[in-house]
Order: C-alpha cells, then sequence, then structure tokens
C-alpha cells in the first residue's frame, strides 16, 4: 500500500471544473462529476475540490453540487471553499464529505477551527494556507484566494491552525500553481518542520518524482497536483489522468 | 431487490450509486414494506451506536428486521456502524445491539509503543483474509479499503471473523457468520476494491 498519499486537487468555479496558473487565467477543464467517474476507475484514493470563488462572491458551499460529487465519488474526499460556520461544516460532513478544508476562515473567525475541531475531530478539519513569494524571495501568506495578505508568515499560521485542532495542514504555493515545474521544497519544508500534523504539499508538481521530492527533501506526508492530472502534453490539452498504482508504489513506498 | 436502509445517519447516496454502477437492483429506503420485500439488505451507518439503535427502534423497524434476518435468513451487509450494531453492545453508549452476531464494540486502546497511533483510525488500510467468503471471491490482490472509526468489533467465536487489520493491534475488519455479515470499512469510497466486494454481495 502506498505510504504517501497522491491527491488530484480540483478547483471548482461555478458548475464547473477548471484549472488556474499561479492562481489566475482559470481554464475550463470539463464537468466535476465526469472528472470523478473517471478518477474512480484509476485507484484514486482520495481527492481534494476547492471552490475557487465562493469566499471571494461572498457565497455558501454549492450544496447541491457537493452532495452530487459526493455520491459519485467512490472515494473520500475533501471540500473547501466559501465555509464560514459550523452549520455549514455539520451539513458539509454529514453530506458525505470527509475532510473539510479551511483558510480564509482561519483569519477571520480562528475560533470556527476550533468548534470544527470539537465538532467533527481534527481528522476532519484541514488548513490551507496559499502562499506567494515576495520580490525579495520571502514567502507571505494570503487568503480570499490569493487577494489579501496576511502578516503572519506560513509556519506562524501553520502552528496557529494546529493548536486551534487542524488535523492536517495543505500548503498550496501560488508561484508554483498551474506551472508543472515542481515543488516549492524550501516552503514545504519550513511549514513541515514547524508543525506535528501531517502537511499536503501542493502546487507546481509535474512529475512522480516531484512528489518523492516533497516527501524526501521537504518533510510533506502526502503529495497533490492539479494540472499534472487535468492536462496532457506541452499544449496542455485537458485530458484527465492519474498514475498507475503500481508506478507509484515504485517510487512511494 | 437490495434494499438499503435508511434509517436517518448519513448520506447513502454514494452506497446505491455503486450498486447502480455494478448493475444491482437498490433501493435506500426507510419503509417497513421495502424493508419486507427485500431480498437482500444493506444496514449503513455513521456516528453513535445508541442513536444507530434508537433510530431503529423509533422508526419501528427492529421485528421487521429480525424477522428478514433471522427467519428468514435474508443476506444482510452491516457497514460501519452497521456493522457494530449487529453485536451484542458497544463501549460507546449503553443501549442493546441488534444482537445477531455475538459480539461486543470495544473502544480503541493501544499500548505503549502505539500510544501516538490517533483515534478514530481514518484511511486505508489492508485487509486480510481470516476465512473463505464469497465477499471476497476474485478480490484484487492487496485489498485494501477505508475505514473511519473509533470503536471496533470483538467476536465471541472467532470463526465469525472474515477480515482482520492492524492498526496498533490486530481487530476484526469484517465478519461473516452464516446470512450476516459485516464490514468496518466503506467499501463504498474504497473505489474498486469496495465494488468487487459489493458485487460479491449483489451476486449471492
Amino acid at each position: 500500500m502506498l505510504k504517501t498519499r497522491v491527491i488530484p486537487c480540483l478547483l471548482l468555479k461555478g458548475q464547473g471544473l477548471v484549472k488556474t496558473t499561479k492562481f489566475k487565467d482559470p481554464k475550463y477543464v470539463g464537468d466535476p462529476l465526469n472528472a470523478v467517474r473517471i478518477f474512480n476507475d484509476k485507484e484514486v484514493d482520495e481527492l481534494v475540490f476547492l471552490d475557487i470563488t465562493a469566499t471571494i462572491n461572498k457565497k455558501e458551499p454549492n450544496f447541491k453540487l457537493i452532495a452530487e460529487i459526493s455520491t459519485e465519488c467512490f472515494m473520500p474526499f475533501g471540500y473547501g471553499g466559501g465555509i464560514t460556520n459550523t452549520k455549514q461544516i455539520d451539513k458539509l460532513i454529514n453530506l458525505g464529505v470527509e475532510k473539510v478544508i479551511l483558510n480564509s476562515a482561519l483569519h477571520q473567525t480562528p475560533s470556527l477551527i476550533e468548534d470544527a475541531a470539537k465538532l467533527c475531530g481534527s481528522q476532519s478539519i484541514v488548513v490551507s494556507i496559499d502562499v506567494k513569494r515576495n520580490f525579495f524571495g520571502k514567502p507571505e501568506v494570503y487568503t480570499q484566494g490569493g487577494q489579501t495578505k496576511v502578516k503572519a508568515s506560513a509556519e506562524e499560521v501553520a502552528k496557529l491552525a494546529e493548536s486551534l485542532g487542524a488535523g492536517e495542514i495543505f500548503i498550496n504555493s501560488i508561484d508554483k500553481d498551474g506551472t508543472l515545474n515542481g515543488f516549492d521544497i524550501d516552503l514545504i519544508k519550513r511549514v513541515s518542520s514547524a508543525v506535528n500534523v501531517p502537511v499536503v504539499a501542493c502546487g507546481g508538481a509535474g512529475k512522480i518524482s516531484d512528489f518523492v521530492s516533497a516527501v524526501k527533501d521537504g518533510g510533506a506526508s502526502a503529495v497533490s497536483a492539479g494540472s499534472m492530472f487535468v492536462f496532457h502534453g506541452k499544449h496542455k490539452a485537458v485530458l484527465i489522468t492519474y498514475p498507475n498504482y503500481g508506478e507509484l508504489e515504485s517510487f512511494l513506498k | 431487490m437490495i434494499t438499503i436502509i435508511d434509517y436517518g445517519l448519513g448520506n447513502l447516496g454514494s452506497i446505491l450509486n455503486m450498486l447502480k454502477k455494478i448493475g444491482a437492483q437498490a433501493k435506500i429506503s426507510t419503509s417497513k414494506l421495502d424493508i419486507e420485500k427485500a431480498d437482500k439488505l444493506i444496514l449503513p451507518g455513521v456516528g453513535a451506536f445508541d442513536n444507530g439503535m434508537n433510530q431503529l427502534r423509533e422508526r419501528e423497524l427492529m421485528d421487521v428486521l429480525n424477522y428478514k434476518a433471522m427467519e428468514e435468513k435474508v443476506p444482510t451487509l452491516g457497514i460501519c456502524l452497521g456493522m457494530q450494531l449487529l453485536g451484542n453492545s458497544s463501549e460507546e453508549g449503553t443501549e442493546k445491539g441488534l444482537g445477531w452476531i455475538d459480539a461486543a464494540t470495544l473502544k480503541f486502546k493501544f499500548d505503549e509503543q502505539n500510544l501516538h497511533l490517533k483515534v478514530p483510525h481514518m484511511g486505508w488500510n489492508l485487509v486480510n483474509e481470516k476465512k473463505g467468503s464469497v465477499l471476497s471471491k476474485e478480490m484484487y490482490e492487496e485489498p485494501r479499503f477505508y475505514f473511519v472509526h473509533s470503536y471496533h468489533f470483538v467476536c465471541k467465536n472467532p470463526q465469525d471473523e472474515l477480515f482482520r487489520s492492524n492498526y496498533g493491534f490486530e481487530f476484526t475488519s469484517a465478519v461473516e457468520k452464516d446470512n450476516i455479515m459485516g464490514v468496518q470499512f466503506h467499501p463504498e469510497k474504497s473505489h474498486k476494491f469496495g465494488m468487487r466486494l459489493l458485487s460479491n454481495f449483489a451476486a449471492i
């Protein structure tokens, strides 16, 4: 069995599935339910869905779509986007969402993380942290879909999330998003060495060896990728793919 | 027709959907009539043991369930909490279980070397077959399933054990006694492995 989880990260915008580059230029890549059906046949052990416009548009999670995803999904999945209260979290868990992912909420209402962890247990609460490096190369944390800068460092945010009861940290590099040219290993290392909970590395994966370095050099417990699983070839034709399980095992066992 | 018993606990959509995908006739229902007519039953469930038993009682499903499982002996599959309800009791609560299998559900307790392990046991894990069963017919190699649970099932009669898994220690991850079967994991969230198991159940 794989020791490292390899998680496709799928972005929702409205009813559709998109893929961004550096958190910009969302390109339509298809119907989310269709993507789930394809992943069902590919021995994918976990999926993540992030609604990239819910928070910015001050919208609730799209419960109807999430229920449909849950019904189609023959694997556990996490959901993030537009979550602002425990009532929504309770509803998501009841719909069959295994992990609830919070990001902007940590900065607006930190108590929500605490309440959520009490409500459904730390194992179901993930805090995601989006990071962009400034002109001088210093990593800075952003919320609201990469629009609002936060003063605290990624390490500080991760520690705060852990202390409030988050069971997992999902670290996403805005600079690397959609580039397929490898993870920001230094960033992953900073965060993974700051906390004891599992860290999921996201942003930049283009090949299986990138996963290996995120784990070996970055200290990540799990890895996630978007473009690598939805695009194919140098012209980025849309094609939902996932590496063969045996191949992943040979690299990550 | 397989009736998936809806007693108000959790989203049953993916169980129904997986059965549909393998071509089985199935229906989610809360009605006694659908349970009466069923030639197989699935008892799903998430959440607390007492709440599960209370829901079955409040919906007045106990008699029809006992009749179907014990008299008519239709193949019955408990999933997750649904498996734990098959036993006599649980450390999670004070209610009596269905008692179809002589077993108790206990809380995960680890020895010193394994105190770092978290409860619930959540994630994919392997299973080892303890006996041959129609449920594991033509199962893929190294079968793995998705688990979420804080309590584990302990059979009084070891011959009722179907699968064992390891989380700090070996625990019973599936049971089978005559027509009564139970799995601690979620086949509906265990893609090809779960699909094979459910299709074996549907084919009984």
